[in-house]
């Protein structure tokens, strides 16, 4: 576990490392996705190697694990940031009910255009497929 | 009487309690999701800050002490989102065959997010510089606050608004998607991704795991795209 959990740190301090120097708008955690995807990659694309010059952890499905045991708890995760937002509700108070419906209308319009626009272009090209 | 409050004096200075709290808190919210057969509204996240914040209200505890316990528990986000990359290989076959309804409903959610904030904004006489905290509001908080502050809006505001995002969509997501009747769990965990950001993601991971992994895409992607997009959008404010 404490091979799996050093690697998943490793990634993302790689990535934090690549997103301030290049400065690019993305998160240091979704660079360290991307290096750890590409690790998994070429680990499986090279297993007989990887087997003979990895940690064991790294390639019996121990990593996988830890990585599940973190994402089944993604929830929690949340808790300590939300509940420091709800000392600071009074920013919104200021602005009244608006800022309220807007963000409820403007999430839901959101999340429908998403889903239906992946629908349906995925049902266009199925049919693209069978024509 | 004073024994008793020498204890609390001295455990409530501890990490201990705050993480144990923060921990305790969530398990019983998970309990009540369970026992309510994964009802959105009994969303653990919800349920979990209410409480928290509950026993922080009663005990009068200053955020910062609690946060000397809870920032092992807030630690765990960033990699957490590394390990996002497990699923995402896992399905990459599925993920690859739908490169392009994603690319699709990527651009098309982006746009959407952003100009229905700024426009809805703009209806209700929406100041600007919070119409510029607004704008951000479907991405992940370190990247929203970025964006807002580069924009000109304030950081505090647009993280709280991010917030209230996230809880949003992940309280109305599984209810809306029923009501459209999509059935595609690709499409409905990468609509929680890229709409509700980490909170739809966790959302969609207790749904489907194939959801969770079109959610986790959706929530990298989706940062990129609309700290590239925001500052033209808000460019047409006036």
């Amino acid at each position: 576990m404490i091979i799996g959990l050093t690697l998943i740190l490793a990634a993302q301090l790689l990535g934090e490392a690549l997103a301030r120097a290049t400065g690019v708008p993305v998160p240091g955690p979704v660079i360290g996705m991307a290096l750890l995807l590409v690790f998994l990659v070429v680990r499986d694309r090279y297993a007989r190697v990887a087997a003979k010059i990895l940690p064991p952890p790294l390639v019996n499905g121990q990593l996988e694990g830890a990585g599940r045991g973190l994402l089944a708890n993604l929830s929690l995760m949340f808790v300590p940031a939300g509940a420091g937002i709800v000392g600071r509700l009074d920013v919104l108070a200021v602005h009244g009910a608006a800022l309220a419906v807007i963000v409820v209308v403007s999430t839901l319009t959101t999340l429908a255009a998403t889903a239906l626009t992946f629908v349906w272009v995925s049902r266009w090209m199925r049919s693209g497929e069978g024509a | 009487m004073t024994g008793d409050f020498a204890v609390w004096v001295y455990l409530s200075r501890t990490p201990l309690l705050w993480l144990t709290v923060t921990l305790v808190a969530y398990v019983v919210a998970d309990r009540i999701a369970t026992a309510t057969n994964r009802n959105p509204l009994a969303n653990p996240v919800l349920v979990a800050i209410a409480l928290t914040a509950a026993v922080l209200e009663v005990t009068r505890t200053p955020y910062a002490t609690y946060f000397e316990g809870a920032q092992f528990v807030h630690f765990l986000l960033g990699p957490a989102t590394v390990a996002l990359a497990f699923p995402l290989y896992e399905y990459r076959a599925t993920v690859l065959r739908a490169l392009a309804p994603m690319l699709a409903a990527l651009v098309v959610g982006s746009v959407v997010a952003l100009s229905s904030a700024l426009t809805l904004g703009h209806l209700f006489g929406v100041p600007r510089e919070v119409i510029v905290s607004l704008a951000p509001k479907s991405v992940t908080t370190g990247v929203a606050m970025g964006i807002a502050q580069t924009l000109g809006g304030d950081p505090t505001l647009a993280a709280v608004i991010v917030m209230l995002t996230g809880m949003t969509g992940g309280i109305l997501v599984t209810p809306l998607m029923n009501l459209l009747r999509i059935r595609d769990m690709r499409a409905r965990g990468f609509a929680a991704g890229l709409a509700a950001h980490g909170v739809g993601t966790a959302r969609a991971f207790q749904v489907d795991v194939v959801a969770g992994a079109f959610a986790g895409i959706a929530l990298g992607l989706n940062a990129f795209l609309t700290a590239m997009l925001a500052p033209i959008a808000v460019s047409f404010l006036r």
